[in-house]
């Protein structure tokens, strides 16, 4: 079943697009319950299905196609790298190396105490301020250094949040 | 920094807001035709005067796409935005959601005016959720305000915008992929024709463009299409939006008129990191051919000079390489993006990108072969052109430009099974 929080966000969104057109809001209905339950399984996909009347397939197809839905848990808190061109001139594989010696655990892996995974990605759409990653898909974090990395995760560790633009630049 | 048709809020502390967008002639535009009525032909024809071309990286012209959308189509129709940024070194229209997202509220405001459409959509690129937050708050803002929903500032015009959050694949940049994405399927291109404005989004007549485009509109309905013209150049009126990324002291978004010397946005992003010298330049994201740095100093930033000079001004994204760069890394990590990010509908690109990428890796590890790179343009060949999106021709069109600046790099790498750098 999803939460009745999931459902509310659903119908909200429901109301952007024809009523003979709920399958548009699968993609936003799968990425509030990964944002609920910090990743996909198959029984979420099955109730994604059956509340916008979709066969379960299809929505199995969205959530595979798209890279930033997790089929599997990827930690509390899930660090995304970009790694793309501008990023990798900006020094992006030595952040990514940087990140992983910190948390001890490699690329697709999540930390023995579950706080922490550790994912790659393909463009941001921010390369100006490379290198880049994003906190739980939701906090791009800017302009990357090892003292920046050290700062978030201490506070992620702690039990913080961030703060929409906390790690961005202007 | 600031410019006169799009980054004119930078100078506020809150650039976003509408009570700030109105201090600049905001949504002035929108209500001029809607008070005087002005016909639709009219506005078109304005559009056209600005020689105002898509911003997305296709370069075509704006008042013409406008006219393809049926007239008399009794029925839903739709306007869509494609802030679908993920082509590698882009990202100026994450700036116009973040920044001016008012301004992309008010063109596409216009523009549903002039194709008789009621319902609107922007579609995000995943990875900014926070501008697509602000763009979410941006039309509320709107709506509450009067400028979206019914009855806009009091006449019988109809119109509202909604955002549609994408969710990591590069492929939705393509505009048929992309009314697939918000019909909540995979994200695969449609073969055209139809072309959308007869078959579009739910089968309905759909006009796609650039948020960058849509941005440059009120300026154009507000100061005159001959103004904008004249900001530019003939065949690429206007300023442009140019993302400067890589080895450059002051990487950022530039406002600048078309036809700026690169030299001049060089100087802007200020100049190539201490010391070192400029090698190479992608001129328009990653999938436009690279150019010697020599090449890009004596070229002007506009569609028909950078294509003289052999590539694309595409997005607007330059891409600064120093001369510490191996193109053969730089070539297999591009090479990767696009094997990862083919849809995998058409056969030369989901087998040609995964190929393309081995074997460049295999240069880069030290296990190339002379006949890797005859192999590499045969594979371009077989790729470009013979896909149903552009997603094939943006894998070769890199490995292209490569090998024509830069074939004795991989020739080095290949002997010496080392960097030549």
């Amino acid at each position: 079943m999803l939460s009745e929080q999931v459902q509310a966000k659903i119908e909200h969104e429901l109301k952007k697009y024809p009523a003979d057109q709920k399958q548009s809001a699968v993609m936003a209905a799968l990425r509030f319950v990964q944002d609920e339950k910090g990743w996909i399984s198959s029984d979420d996909m099955a109730d994604v299905a059956i509340y916008l009347g979709m066969p379960k397939m299809a929505v199995y197809e969205v959530a595979t196609f798209y890279h930033m839905y997790k089929l599997q848990p990827m930690g509390q808190h899930t660090l995304t790298v970009c790694t793309n061109l501008s990023c990798q001139l900006m020094g992006s594989n030595e952040t990514l190396d940087y990140i992983k010696s910190k948390l001890g655990i490699g690329l697709n892996e999540v930390t023995a105490d579950g706080k922490f995974g550790l994912r790659e990605a393909e463009c941001m759409g921010a390369c100006i301020d490379a290198p880049l990653m994003t906190v739980n898909n939701r906090r791009l974090c800017a302009r990357l250094t090892p003292e920046k990395i050290d700062r978030i995760l201490t506070k992620l560790s702690a039990g913080g949040e961030l703060a929409s633009g906390e790690e961005n630049v202007r | 920094m600031s410019g006169p048709v799009i980054f004119n809020t930078l100078q506020f502390d809150q650039p976003w807001t509408l009570e700030n967008y109105l201090k600049v002639g905001g949504y002035q535009a929108l209500r001029k035709i809607l008070a005087e009525k002005t016909p639709p032909e009219a506005i078109i024809a304005e559009v056209k005067t600005s020689a105002l071309r898509g911003r997305g990286g296709a370069g075509f012209p704006t008042g013409l796409k406008w006219s393809f959308m049926p007239r008399n189509y009794q029925g839903d129709k739709y306007i869509v935005c494609n802030t679908d940024e993920g082509e590698p070194g882009t990202c100026k229209d994450w700036y116009i959601l973040r920044f001016n997202p008012h301004a992309l509220i008010e063109g596409m405001a216009i523009a549903a005016y002039t194709m008789s459409v009621k319902t609107g959509y922007n579609y995000v690129h995943g990875e900014i959720f926070e501008a697509y937050e602000r763009m979410e708050a941006a039309c509320e803002e709107a709506r509450a305000a009067g400028y979206l929903g019914k009855g806009i500032l009091g006449s019988d015009f109809e119109f509202d915008l909604h955002n549609h959050l994408g969710y990591g694949a590069y492929v939705c940049g393509e505009e048929t992929a992309l009314l697939e994405s918000i019909e909540g399927k995979k994200g695969q291109p449609r073969f055209k024709p139809p072309f959308p404005a007869s078959f579009g989004l739910y089968g309905k007549p759909t006009t796609i463009n650039n948020t960058e485009t849509f941005a440059s509109i009120p300026y154009i309905i507000r100061e005159s299409g001959q103004k904008f013209l004249e900001l530019g150049k003939p065949n690429s009126g206007g300023t442009k939006l140019f993302s400067v990324s890589g080895h450059v002291n002051n990487p950022g978004n530039f406002e600048l008129p078309m036809g700026t010397p690169f030299a001049k946005l060089l100087e802007l992003a200020g100049g190539v990191r201490h010391g070192h010298k400029l090698k190479a330049v992608i001129p328009g994201g990653s999938s436009m051919p690279v150019l010697p740095g020599e090449i890009m100093m004596e070229t002007d930033m506009d569609y028909d000079s950078i294509q003289k000079a052999g590539s694309y001004l595409g997005s607007g994204a330059v891409i600064v390489m120093d001369d510490t760069v191996c193109m053969v890394k730089a070539l297999e990590r591009l090479s990767y993006f696009y094997f990862e990010e083919s849809c995998g509908q058409c056969t030369p690109c989901r087998e040609g990108t995964g190929w393309l990428y081995r074997i460049v890796h295999r240069i880069e590890q030290g296990e190339g072969r002379p006949e890797d790179l005859d192999l590499l343009l045969s594979l371009c060949d077989n790729i470009a052109g013979r896909t149903i999106c552009a997603l094939g021709d943006a894998a070769a069109w890199p490995v292209q430009g490569m090998l024509k600046h830069y074939r004795h790099e991989f020739e080095y790498h290949i002997e010496h099974k080392r960097c030549l750098v």
